[in-house]
């Protein structure tokens, strides 16, 4: 199993205050290189805000993430999405006036290295890398299974290709670490069932780690090799999925108290 | 090409011209237009050739040119990289006097001649028109990332406030420039002229020989646009339009955001700066006073008006509003005067009609009036003509992450 690798990327007691509010409190949290865990949490338990931290966005106001045994913390999100940790956005965040295949195309911009003048002149450099680059990324729209969109506004896609080109963006950075916040929200069943297959392709194909948010229990069951619980801000359980289902403070934080007394 | 693959995506009802059409369009244009003025007009009958004066006089047309090369400046600024820039006319300012002062007797002391087709005992510095177009990009450059670099960081309403303040304020050094501790910088109010004339091929252009002084302004406005095409289809337009789009994301997809929008300043700088000094060589001086915020209004009108992001657009907004502002409205206002026997000042209205102008653009053609594709689509994306598969989105509006 992959849990056993070395961890690609750690956080060593992140905690994130907002004014007073403890959104995370002295979290602490491992990604196994190749592996496939989840994070999750009732409504405002602190998810969104660890993937800030992770990739830069939010500072913590203690604690330190470790990227490939590298201090990150407090690394500015560029320079951290360049190294390798890709994010997808819970409210999906595309370039909607871009067409999918540029939307890619942005995030290969650190791989890039075509200057103002080269672009101008067209030197042969810059083409050659224009064309591999539009070329890998009508691989990766063909990868996530839109391929056929590459000429389309983000805008105009349907929710659940938005949701794809979201991923194939990520990728494009060719991340060691990809993080999902929710990525089946909006998801019927069918597409929800789909998706765990897909989760594994996109580990086993691109050799990364996936950190993955996700309220839709079935597929977390599913998909997860470790899950992490948090509540409040706190971490309140890790472990296997089936350990998880039995962890009486996981059911209390999902189902309230009155759930362990029916139990 | 990649320009013309994206634009049938654009909108599958009416493909827009690809940029290969429109580029030879504009150079027939442009050929059309110099053959009228230099061989068909100087055989009309003079009637005739008094209403092209009146109308259309070719001077006019030389000064929509510069005006079309520094919107196309502005265009990447706020069309590409959605920053708002209301200072603008910092950058001519900056353009005309590099022309002041490395283009004319200004600088006394000193007696250097480089490439200039001026008299060798002229005293000052007298360097090639085309030089001085490279000082006056170099120093603009310059400027736009001293500028940038501390105002970039801030959000954009703040921006277009700290722009606005830097295009008055460099303006206003020039004005107050005559002594700053003994030295001459700008001469002050009394400007700098006359500056030299422009050397093509050995040849020294007057100040009529304008249909010379047309080809090398066409020559600069379409060197604009093509740059323009170039940088937006590349890596770097990319990133541009992904900050307009959405800075935050782009962040996170590796862009980082001050480099980016501190080249697109930079950029537009550039542009502003070559205007300055085809401008300077256009009036044949620098003088002060004519460095106004209405400058940067009028040039985030074209922009505006044109349609935002797509150059050629920009470029029929600035030739438009440039053409109204500088001919048509005084050539009507006497019309109108003459007809009726009024007496009318139409050009202090200028302002009223370029306000009423915005405000029904705003109203029924928000896009302007050549928009670049995808700015069309959102802006009428309740028409019942238009047809879009809008996504539905049923995820929780919360937050913005
Ligand atoms: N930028 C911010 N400023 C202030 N408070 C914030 C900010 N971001 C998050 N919070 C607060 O921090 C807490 C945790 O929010 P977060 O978005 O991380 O929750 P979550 O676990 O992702 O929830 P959900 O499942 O609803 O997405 C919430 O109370 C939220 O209101
Ligand atoms: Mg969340």
């Amino acid at each position: 199993m992959a849990l056993d690798s070395a961890p690609v990327l750690e956080a060593k007691n992140i905690s994130v205050e907002f004014g007073g509010l403890k959104a995370v409190e002295d979290v602490s949290f491992d990604i196994p290189d190749r592996s496939v865990v989840s994070l999750i949490g009732p409504n405002g338990a602190g998810k969104t805000t660890f993937f800030n931290v992770l990739t830069g966005l939010y500072k913590p106001t203690s604690g330190f993430v470790i990227y490939n045994g590298e201090d990150i913390t407090g690394v500015v999100p560029h320079k951290i999405a360049e190294k390798g940790v890709a994010r997808t956005f819970q409210n999906i965040r595309l370039f909607g006036l871009m067409t999918a295949e540029e939307n890619v195309m942005v995030a290969m911009h650190s791989h890039l290295k075509a200057g103002i003048i080269g672009t101008i002149i067209g030197s042969p450099l810059q083409r050659r890398e224009e064309r591999e680059a539009r070329e890998e990324a009508r691989a990766l729209l063909t990868f996530v299974g839109i391929g056929k969109t590459a000429m389309e506004f983000a805008r105009n896609l349907s929710y659940g290709d938005q949701r794809r080109l979201e991923v194939a963006r990520a990728l494009a950075l060719r991340p060691k670490v990809l993080l999902l916040d929710e990525p089946t929200a909006g998801m019927n069943p069918q597409e929800s069932a789909v998706f765990v297959d897909f989760v594994h392709k996109v580990r086993d194909e691109k050799n990364l780690a996936i950190l993955l948010i996700e309220h839709d229990m079935s597929v977390v069951m599913k998909v997860s090799e470790r899950i992490t619980v948090l509540d409040r801000g706190m971490k309140i359980a890790e472990g296997s999925p089936a350990d998880i289902k039995s962890n009486p403070r996981v059911i209390e934080a999902y189902l309230g108290k009155s759930a362990e007394v029916n139990k | 090409m990649s320009i013309i693959t994206r634009k049938k995506g654009a909108s599958k009802k009416k493909a827009p011209a690809s940029q290969r059409t429109w580029s030879i369009g504009f150079l027939t244009l442009a050929v059309a237009v110099y053959i009228f003025y230099t061989y068909i007009v100087p055989h009309t009958p003079d009637g005739f050739q008094n209403q092209i004066q009146t109308w259309f006089p070719p001077s006019a047309l030389n000064e929509a040119l510069v005006w079309v090369i520094a919107a196309l400046g502005l265009n990447i600024v706020v069309g590409y990289a959605g920053l708002l820039d209301l200072g603008f006319v910092a950058f001519w300012a900056i353009g005309g006097y590099t022309a002041g002062w490395f283009m004319s007797g200004f600088f006394y002391q000193i007696n250097l001649h480089f490439g200039s087709e001026s008299a060798k005992s002229f005293p000052g510095i007298h360097l090639s028109f085309w030089i001085v177009l490279l000082l006056g990009a170099l120093i603009c450059a310059f400027f736009g990332i001293l500028i940038g670099a501390p105002t970039l960081r801030l959000k954009s309403d703040y921006l277009a406030i700290v722009t606005l303040g830097f295009g008055e304020i460099i303006p206003q050094v020039f004005v107050n420039g005559e002594n700053i501790h003994g030295f001459n910088l700008s001469n002050g109010t009394k400007g700098i002229s006359p500056v030299d004339n422009i050397g093509l091929f050995g040849k020294r252009l007057g100040p009529f020989d304008l249909n010379y002084k047309y080809m090398i302004f066409v020559f600069m406005a379409g060197l604009m646009v093509f740059i323009s095409l170039r940088l937006r289809s590349g890596r770097l337009g990319r990133a541009w339009l992904a900050i307009r789009e959405d800075e935050l994301a782009a962040s996170m997809m590796g862009v980082p955001l001050m480099k980016t929008k501190l080249s697109a300043y930079a950029v537009g700088a550039i542009s502003g700066g070559l205007a300055g000094v085809a401008y300077a060589t256009h009036v044949n001086g620098i003088f002060a006073e004519r460095f106004q915020f209405s400058i940067s209004i009028i040039l985030l009108a074209m922009v505006v008006l044109g349609g935002m992001g797509n150059v050629w657009g920009v470029m029929v907004g600035a030739l438009l509003i440039a053409w109204v502002n500088s001919t048509g409205l005084p050539a009507l206002g006497n019309e109108i005067n003459s007809t009726f026997n009024t007496n009318i000042n139409f050009p202090s209205y200028t302002f009223l009609i370029f306000g009423g102008l915005l405000i029904l653009m705003m109203l029924f053609r928000r896009e302007g009036i050549l928009p670049e594709s995808r700015l069309k689509m959102v802006l009428h994306e309740n028409d019942d003509d238009v047809e879009n598969e809008a996504p539905h989105r049923n995820i929780s509006e919360e937050e913005a992450l």
